[in-house]
């Protein structure tokens, strides 16, 4: 990626693209990515609260995947995860992508 | 070395005590020379202000911008609003030859002349205090001493001293302050006494 | 060359009113013309006057501005940059050890490119403990990426207190300006100054239309981003462009200004310069008592002149240099000391600005006034006295003089 020069960049670093942050692919930070066991998943949206990187997609009020290219990793949906169905797993990206 | 530049500018040092309005006197005289028409500089010496300790403060006044921003290091004109400095403070450091001292006290002239070794100088003596303490029960003689300069150096006419005292204490003093502040100006103009270099002494005019 | 030419009117010329004002309530009078959505100040000798009177302006009800008394200078700036990236036109004041203390938010303010004005009114920095005017706290935010300018006069502390809101606001600029008076002697000094009618500064000074604000919830920004090596440094390239650009824009507001009021302002002020052969550079009030002293030394046959510098950062190298490159013997006055560096900080400044011009004169440094030491006519000309006789020492570098020091 080519970055900007001095002359192209907005004064000050200010950021008026709100939600930018989607641009920078961060799913390669971490080592172990979360692995859901749909069968056992009730939808209480725990792991959706504490995910500090909004990384699990919802439709219809249902949980319906992890959004691996911005996960960084950190593990906290399967600690919180009341029901136990998230796991920590290296790899899991391509279990559920295909590599 | 006196500047000559310094020759068209009146430049005073006021002498006083924290607390008697000494660089309000100051402030006054640089208002009655704006509505004059004039320039002017009022200043104190600055520092910490403490009441009772020697104050000091500075006017200059001229009929042309005035460029120079030091204190004053050589008046024309001393005012010594509280006599108990004298010895203690070098009221007359610089002072140029030919000014004048103007001093709060019930001596005459001549008296006064001795005390302050002041040969070379007009001095002018004028009981501010006493007439302070009658007009407006407290020891503030800055008013009444702006009275006896102006009998020694008629600097700005009269009025525009009167003017400025009833406009700029009626922000903050009752009106009888204000009016016993006029009047104390006044009978400050027509009571001081003058002492010319030759020893001479101008009564008060009426 | 930056200084101002009387252009023809384009504009009528505003009678001012005459005043007998110390120069702190004179620009606490300006910041209520000016009328800032937001001050936040915290109050420290000498500038407590500005903060007094202006709160005065706030509790009368004479100006709508949201004063905030925060509990310390970093705090008083830091609101600032809030209000400002909010959108708001900004003040603020201080002196001294309260600069020092803003030191790190100085950076914030200029690098987010926030056109906040500082009126600073200049103090010594302790120890030991002094309240009194010398440049120490000015020279300690020369590299912050503020516009520096310095009053003479409380006219011209007022005078700077308004342009300097057209110079931050300034599209092309987009940076804070500090506007200097000396502490003491311009702040509490009462001399004859004119102020303008409370329409014609709020015509000069126009509304302030800010790029964004991070309140309109409708167009979401990020201000302060944590920016790395990867763009950092492309940002302080914008910064040092947008200085280099503010050159233009203070003569441009100066030049604007000059045609409203009479009064013309440049970025450097000659004073009798035309054919000196010895000549002085100044910042702040001193510069009155040069002209005295010039006066004084021209009546006595010697060709004195000597050069203002009214605008400190951007520093007009180009211009001193068209001034000064042909005089035989120059003094650098410095109120403010750097120990231990290549000289002190205006002697540096000016004899690195025309060394890279190639035409430096023979300079000799002087400081006076430390800690409000009185700067008296005598000093200065015997400074005047010391240049010339160092004319004929040749190219032998001579040490810095300390003038009015007791040796």
């Amino acid at each position: 990626m080519t970055l900007k020069n001095w002359r192209e960049l907005r004064p000050g670093g200010v950021i008026a693209e709100p939600g930018n942050s989607t641009a920078v692919e961060t799913g390669s930070w971490g080592v172990t990515q979360p692995l859901v066991d749909f069968g056992v998943c009730v939808h209480c949206m725990i792991c959706w609260i504490y995910c500090p990187d909004s990384c699990f997609l919802v439709r219809e009020g249902r949980l319906v995947g992890v959004d691996y290219d911005h996960c960084k990793g950190c593990g906290i949906c399967a600690v919180e995860c009341p029901k136990k169905c998230i796991v920590m797993r290296e790899g899991a990206r391509d279990l559920v992508l295909g590599s | 070395m006196v500047a000559t530049s310094a020759l068209k500018l009146a430049e005073i040092r006021w002498h006083g005590r924290g607390g008697q309005g000494v660089v309000t006197a100051s402030n006054l005289l640089a208002q009655a020379a704006l509505e004059d028409g004039a320039y002017f500089q009022s200043f104190p010496e600055f520092g910490a202000e403490r009441s009772g300790a020697p104050i000091i403060a500075y006017t200059r006044i001229s009929h042309e911008v005035i460029h120079i921003r030091s204190q004053v290091l050589e008046p024309t004109i001393v005012v010594i609003l509280d006599a108990t400095l004298i010895g203690r403070v070098d009221l007359l450091a610089g002072l140029q030859e030919g000014g004048a001292i103007i001093v709060n006290t019930p001596l005459s002239p001549e008296e006064m002349r001795d005390r302050l070794d002041a040969r070379a100088f007009v001095l002018c003596t004028v009981d501010s205090t006493g007439i302070a303490q009658k007009l407006l029960g407290r020891n503030i003689p800055n008013v009444p001493m702006l009275g006896g300069l102006l009998k020694a150096r008629p600097l700005v006419p009269q009025e525009a001293v009167l003017s400025t005292i009833q406009h700029r204490l009626s922000a903050r003093l009752r009106g009888e302050v204000v009016r016993a502040n006029v009047e104390a100006f006044r009978r400050a103009y027509a009571e001081a006494r003058v002492g010319l270099l030759e020893g001479n002494i101008c009564e008060a005019e009426t | 060359m930056a200084l101002v030419t009387r252009h023809s009117r384009l504009v009528k010329e505003v009678r001012g009113t005459p005043v007998a004002l110390d120069g702190a309530t004179l620009v606490a009078y300006a910041m209520r013309q000016v009328r800032p959505d937001v001050v936040a100040a915290y109050p420290i000798t000498p500038q407590t006057v500005i903060t007094e009177a202006f709160s005065e302006f706030v509790a009368n009800g004479e100006v709508e501005t949201e004063f905030i008394q925060t509990e310390s200078e970093h705090a008083a700036l830091s609101a600032c940059i809030g209000a400002s990236a909010a959108g708001g036109r900004v003040q603020t004041a201080t002196s001294g050890p309260g600069l020092a203390l803003m030191w790190e938010v100085m950076y914030v303010a200029s690098g987010n490119r926030l056109p906040i004005v500082m009126h600073l009114c200049a103090r010594a920095l302790s120890a030991p403990l002094n309240i009194l005017c010398d440049h120490s706290d000015v020279m300690g935010i020369r590299d912050a990426g503020w516009v520096i300018l310095l009053a003479e006069t409380a006219q011209e502390a007022y005078d700077n207190a308004i342009q300097a809101v057209r110079i931050a606001e300034h599209p092309e600029v987009m940076l804070p300006v500090a506007s200097v008076m000396d502490g003491f002697i311009t702040t509490h000094g009462v001399e004859r100054s004119e102020v303008l009618p409370d329409e014609a500064v709020a015509e000069f000074v126009g509304t302030y239309r800010a790029p964004y604000s991070i309140l309109d919830v409708a167009h979401p920004v990020t201000v302060g981003p944590l920016d790395f090596h990867d763009f950092y440094f492309e940002h302080k390239r914008q910064q040092i462009e947008a200085m280099e650009r503010a050159r233009e824009v203070v003569c441009q507001v100066a030049e604007e200004y000059g045609t409203l009021t009479g009064r013309c302002y440049g970025a450097v002020e000659p004073y009798r310069m035309e054919d000196a052969e010895v000549a002085t550079l100044v910042i702040g009030s001193v510069a009155g008592t040069l002209r005295t002293v010039v006066d004084d030394l021209r009546r006595q046959g010697i060709r004195a002149g000597m050069v203002k510098l009214r605008c400190f950062r951007p520093f007009p190298g180009r211009e001193l240099a068209a001034l000064l490159g042909g005089v035989g013997v120059v003094g650098i006055l410095d109120r403010s000391i750097s120990p231990g560096g290549a000289g002190h900080p205006l002697f540096t400044e000016v004899s690195s600005a025309l060394c890279q011009r190639g035409c430096a004169p023979r300079m000799r440094s002087f400081v006076y006034g430390l800690g409000g030491r009185t700067p008296a006519p005598a000093q200065f000309r015997q400074a005047y006295g010391d240049l010339l006789a160092d004319r004929q020492l040749g190219a032998e570098a001579s040490a810095p003089v300390y003038l009015g020091l007791r040796e």
